[in-house]
C-alpha cells in the first residue's frame, strides 16, 4: 500500500531543499485547484511507495491567508497517513507554533528539525530527547542541504504512518478553555469518531474559524450556543478568543524551549552584519539601485536580451553563427553590401521616375526596418558610381562563409516542405502559423530563464523580503507590494518575464493586482510603434517616448487606487507582517530547479493559447475573398483579408476615439500577436498608396493619433504575454477580468485623450466632447470614492 | 504606548494587542502575543514599515499595524 507523507513547516525553513533531497527529480508541480498556490508532489528515492507532498510554506492553520487555508484543507479532507513537520532549528520558538497546531489534527506527526548543522556551528544545544517527549511524536535532528538524518526521518514517518496511531495532543489549555472546548465537543461533535479531531474542530469553534462552522454546517441555533461558551471563557479571561488561544500556545512552546534549548551567548551572526549594511538607512537604496540595475542589466539588456533576439532572430529566424563567430563581420559586410546597394537602387528610382538619369546629387529614400520611417539622404554621381562598382563585383554576402551557419527552424522547415511538393496553403499555414506560433512561445523562455535563476537567487538568499520592505511605502499606496517593483522594472523590457516575476508576491490580491497593471509599462516591443506614432502623427517630437512612459505609470496608479476600491479587490486588508529572513548562500541545485520549474510552467500553461491564437490571426490574415473567391492572400492583399472584415466591422468602437477607421483596427489586432507587428502592419496598409509616414499623417491627427497610441500601449498585450497573464492567474474568470479592464481602461483613456484633445487643438466640441469629460469624471469618482470595502 | 511609539533601538513589552480580523491574528501567528518582549530594530529607508526582532527572528511592520500593538 502507498503511503503519503506531507511536508509541513514554516516558509524558509528549508522545506524545499528537503523536498528535492527526498525526491530527486520524480517531481510533479503544478498548482492547487482553482488557487495560484503552487502544488508539488513526489516520490521518495528510496522507496516508490511513499508519496511526498510539500505543502505551501505556512506559520498557521488559520482561515486567513490561501496557503493555510489550502493546507489544512489538505490535511483534513485528504488525510495523508503521516506529516513530517519542518523545523528551522535556528528558530525553534516560532517554527513550534505550527507544530502545536499539526499535532492536533489526528495524523502522526514526526518533527525534522533542520538546519541541525547552523545550530551546532552557533554552539546552541537542542535535547530532542526531552522535546520529544514534552510534544509526544518523535524528534530527528536534519540537515536537508547536507543530507544529514534524511532517510531516518522518512522511516519514521513511515513507521508512524503504517502504524496509524496519532499522538494525542500534549498541550492543555487553561482551564476555563478546556471547559468551552468541552462543552462544544459535546454539542455538535460528538458524531465524529476520532477523539483528536474533534478535539481541533473544537478549537477552530472556539477561535469563531468561519470557515469550519460552515463545513460542519452548523445550524444558527448551535452556534449561538457555542457563542455563550466562548463570550463567558473570553470574559472570565479578560480577552478575545484567538488572542487566549495564540498566548497560551506561545507560552506553553516558551515552557518547552526552557527546559531542552540551550543557546551559546552570541554577538551580532553574519546575517545581522550582512542586513547592517544592505538595509542601512543610508545605503539601502543606492545598493538596491545597484541590485536592480543589475537584474535588469542582465536579464533584460545583455544576455537575457541576447537569449530573446538568438531564439526569435536566430533559432526561430533566418538562423544564426555558431557561438555568435563571425557575426560581426557577416554584419559589416552585409550593412556595407546594403548601404550601396540602397544607392543603386535610389539611383534606378530616380531614373524611373524622372526618365531621364539625375546629372548631379540625387536623393535616396533609406527605410528604418523597424519603425518604417523613410529619411532621404544624398549620393553624388561618384558615389553612384562607387556603389554600382562594389554591387556588381560583390555578391551579397553569405553568412555561411563568415562561421558555422545554423539555419533558423522556419528556413529548415521551409526548405523541406518545398522538397516535398508542399502547397502554399499547407506551407503558409505550417510556417506562418504553426512553426511562428511555437516561435512566440519558446522565443522567450530563454529570457525567462536567465530572469528566474535572478529570482530564485534574490528570493533564496533573503534579499526579496528586503525588496519588499525597502520598497513597500511607496507600492502599498496602489494596492500593491513592494515587490511588484521587480515585475514592473522587467516590464520595461518584456511583460512576459514581467507578469512572470510576480510570481514571487505572497499575496494573493496584491499579486493579482501586479498581473493586471504590470503591462501598462511600454515594453520593448512597442518601442518601434511609439517611434513610429512620433514620427509619422508628430513629426519625430522628443516628448512623444517619455509620455508613453508616464502614461504608463499614471495607469498602474490610477488603475491601483481604482481597483482597490472594487469588489474585486474587497476583503479584509492584507497583513503586511512579513518575515526578514536571515541571509544565507542558497544552493545551485535549489535555484536552477526552481528556474527550470518556472520556465516550463510558461511553456505548458501559456503555451496552448499562444499558438491557438497566432495561428488564428495568421488565417484571418492570409485568407480572404478576392473577386468574390476565398483564397490564399499575398502580404500585400491585406484589404481583402478577413482581418480586414473584421476589422471594418469593428471599426465603429473606436470612432470616440478618432480612428474609427478598419486600417487602424487591423493594426490593433496584429498588435496582439506582437506589438512590433503593429508598425509591419500599417507599412503594408499606408504603404499601398506611396509613403507611409505621409499616408499616416493624412489618417491621423493629433489628438486622433496619440489616442491610437495610448490605445495600443494599454489595450490587453500580446498574446504571449496573455498567455502569462493565463498562467499567473490560474483562473480564467481573472483572466478575462484582467484582459478585459485593460482594454476597458486602454478605450476610455483613450477616449479622453482623443476627445479632450480635440477641443483644446482644434476647438472641436460636441456629444463625444460630453462623454470624454464624464469619462473624467469616472475615473476622478473612482480614485476619491470611499473604500467601502475596506476601512 | 503602541509599538509605533517606541523608538529605535528600544524594546518594549506587549501588552495587548487592538484590532480584529486577519491582520490581528496575523501578528499574533507570528509570535506577538501579550507578554512579549520586542525590539525595534530599524526604520526602512523610506520612513516606514519598521523591522522588529521578536522571539528570536527579525520581522517587519508597517506602522499603521504597529497602533495595533499596545506596549509598555
Amino acid at each position: 500500500m502507498g503511503i503519503r507523507i506531507a511536508l509541513a513547516g514554516n516558509p524558509n525553513c528549508g522545506k524545499t531543499t528537503l523536498f528535492n533531497a527526498l525526491t530527486g527529480s520524480n517531481q510533479f508541480v503544478g498548482n492547487w485547484p482553482g488557487v495560484t498556490v503552487e502544488y508539488k508532489e513526489g516520490k521518495y528515492k528510496g522507496n516508490k511507495e511513499v508519496t511526498i507532498v510539500d505543502l505551501p510554506g505556512i506559520y498557521s492553520l488559520s482561515p486567513y491567508t490561501l496557503e493555510e487555508v489550502v493546507s489544512r484543507n489538505y490535511l483534513i479532507d485528504e488525510k495523508p497517513e503521516a506529516i513530517i513537520n519542518v523545523i528551522d532549528g535556528t528558530n525553534l520558538e516560532r517554527n513550534l507554533y505550527l507544530t502545536t497546531q499539526v499535532v492536533e489534527l489526528g495524523i502522526p506527526v514526526v518533527i525534522a528539525i533542520n538546519m541541525m548543522d547552523v545550530v551546532e556551528k552557533n554552539g546552541d544545544k537542542i535535547n530532542t530527547k526531552k522535546l520529544s517527549e514534552e510534544i509526544g511524536v518523535p524528534v530527528i535532528e536534519i540537515s536537508a542541504l547536507k543530507n544529514r538524518g534524511l532517510k531516518e526521518i522518512v522511516d519514521a514517518a513511515v513507521k508512524a504512518g503504517k502504524e496509524a496511531n496519532a499522538q494525542s495532543p500534549k498541550h492543555r489549555f487553561n482551564g476555563s478553555v478546556e471547559h468551552a472546548l468541552a462543552h462544544i465537543e459535546e454539542l455538535c461533535l460528538h458524531n465524529i469518531n476520532d477523539e483528536n479531531v474533534q478535539r481541533w474542530y473544537s478549537i477552530k469553534l472556539f477561535e469563531r474559524d468561519e470557515k469550519i462552522q460552515e463545513k460542519l454546517g452548523l445550524s444558527s441555533d448551535v452556534i449561538q450556543h457555542i457563542e455563550n461558551d466562548i463570550a463567558s471563557c473570553e470574559k472570565e479571561l479578560d480577552d478575545d478568543a484567538e488572542s487566549i488561544i495564540t498566548g497560551e500556545r506561545y507560552n506553553y512552546i516558551g515552557t518547552i524551549i526552557d527546559g531542552c534549548v540551550k543557546k551559546a551567548k552570541k554577538g551580532m551572526t553574519t546575517s545581522d552584519k550582512i542586513d547592517q549594511v544592505v538595509t542601512n538607512r543610508f545605503l539601502a537604496l543606492p545598493i538596491f539601485a545597484v541590485v536592480m540595475f543589475l537584474v535588469y542589466y542582465v536579464s533584460v539588456t545583455t544576455i537575457g536580451g541576447w537569449a530573446t533576439d538568438w531564439a526569435n532572430d536566430g533559432v526561430f529566424g533566418d538562423g544564426w553563427h555558431l557561438f555568435a563567430i563571425g557575426s560581426a563581420d557577416y554584419n559589416d559586410a552585409a550593412d556595407e553590401f546594403t548601404a550601396n546597394q540602397l544607392i543603386v537602387d535610389g539611383y534606378d528610382l530616380y531614373v524611373e521616375e524622372n526618365e531621364s538619369e539625375p546629372t548631379g546629387d540625387f536623393e535616396y529614400p533609406v527605410e528604418d526596418e523597424e519603425t518604417a520611417a523613410v529619411e532621404y539622404e544624398t549620393a553624388s554621381l561618384e558615389d553612384y558610381a562607387e556603389a554600382k562598382a562594389y554591387v556588381e563585383s560583390n555578391e551579397e554576402p553569405d553568412p555561411a562563409e563568415y562561421g558555422v551557419w545554423i539555419p533558423g527552424i522556419p528556413v529548415f522547415v521551409e526548405a523541406g516542405l518545398d522538397a516535398i511538393g508542399c502547397n502554399d496553403v499547407v506551407k503558409g499555414l505550417i510556417l506562418d502559423g504553426i512553426v511562428a506560433g511555437v516561435g512566440a512561445v519558446l522565443g522567450f523562455v530563454p529570457q525567462i530563464l536567465v530572469l528566474f535563476i535572478f529570482l530564485a537567487f534574490l528570493e533564496a538568499c533573503g534579499y526579496m523580503a528586503r525588496v519588499a520592505f525597502i520598497m513597500d511605502r511607496i507600492f502599498r499606496k496602489f494596492g500593491l507590494s513592494g515587490k511588484s517593483f521587480i515585475p514592473m522594472l522587467i516590464g520595461t523590457g518584456c511583460g512576459i518575464p514581467g507578469i512572470m516575476a510576480s510570481r514571487t508576491i505572497e499575496n494573493d490580491r496584491d499579486r493579482k493586482m501586479t498581473i493586471m497593471t504590470t503591462t501598462f509599462i511600454p515594453c520593448g516591443a512597442k518601442l518601434p510603434f511609439i517611434a513610429m506614432v512620433a514620427g509619422a502623427i508628430f513629426g519625430g517630437a522628443a516628448w512623444v517616448a517619455p509620455s508613453a512612459y508616464f502614461l504608463g505609470i499614471f495607469a498602474i496608479i490610477v488603475s491601483g487606487i481604482m481597483l482597490k476600491k472594487t469588489k474585486l479587490f474587497a476583503g479584509d486588508p492584507a497583513p503586511f507582517v512579513m518575515e526578514l529572513p536571515a541571509y544565507h548562500w542558497p544552493t545551485l541545485g535549489n535555484v536552477l530547479r526552481s528556474m527550470w520549474e518556472r520556465g516550463w510552467s510558461f511553456i505548458k500553461k501559456a503555451g496552448t493559447i499562444i499558438l491557438l491564437s497566432t495561428i488564428v490571426v495568421w488565417f484571418c490574415t492570409f485568407f480572404g475573398f478576392v473577386d468574390g473567391a476565398f483564397t490564399m492572400l499575398e502580404e500585400d492583399q491585406i484589404d481583402c483579408s478577413i482581418l480586414a472584415g473584421i476589422g471594418k466591422a469593428l471599426a465603429w468602437i473606436f470612432i470616440p476615439l478618432g480612428f474609427g477607421d478598419w486600417e487602424a483596427t487591423v493594426a490593433s489586432i496584429t498588435g496582439l500577436v506582437a506589438k512590433e507587428n503593429i508598425v509591419g502592419t500599417l507599412a503594408i496598409i499606408y504603404g499601398a498608396s506611396g509613403d507611409v509616414y505621409e499616408t499616416m499623417r493624412a489618417a491621423f491627427t493629433n489628438a486622433s493619433g496619440f489616442a491610437f497610441l495610448a490605445f495600443n500601449l494599454l489595450c490587453a498585450p500580446c498574446f504571449a504575454a496573455m498567455g502569462a497573464i493565463k498562467r499567473e492567474m490560474n483562473n480564467t474568470k481573472w483572466f478575462w477580468t484582467a484582459i478585459g479592464y485593460q482594454c476597458g481602461f486602454a478605450w476610455v483613456i483613450g477616449l479622453i485623450v482623443y476627445q479632450v484633445g480635440s477641443l483644446i487643438l482644434a476647438g472641436q466640441f460636441g456629444i463625444g466632447t460630453i462623454f470624454g469629460f464624464a469619462a473624467i469624471a469616472v475615473l476622478v469618482y473612482g480614485l476619491v470614492r470611499k473604500d467601502k470595502y475596506n476601512n | 504606548m503602541t509599538l509605533r511609539d517606541v523608538q529605535v533601538g528600544q524594546s518594549a513589552k506587549v501588552t495587548k494587542i487592538s484590532g480584529e480580523g486577519a491582520v490581528k491574528r496575523r501578528i499574533m501567528d507570528m509570535g506577538i502575543t501579550k507578554g512579549v518582549e520586542v525590539y525595534v530594530r530599524k526604520i526602512a529607508p523610506l520612513g516606514d514599515p519598521v523591522e522588529i526582532t521578536v522571539r528570536g527572528y527579525e520581522l517587519s511592520v508597517r506602522k499603521a499595524d504597529a497602533e495595533m500593538i499596545i506596549c509598555e
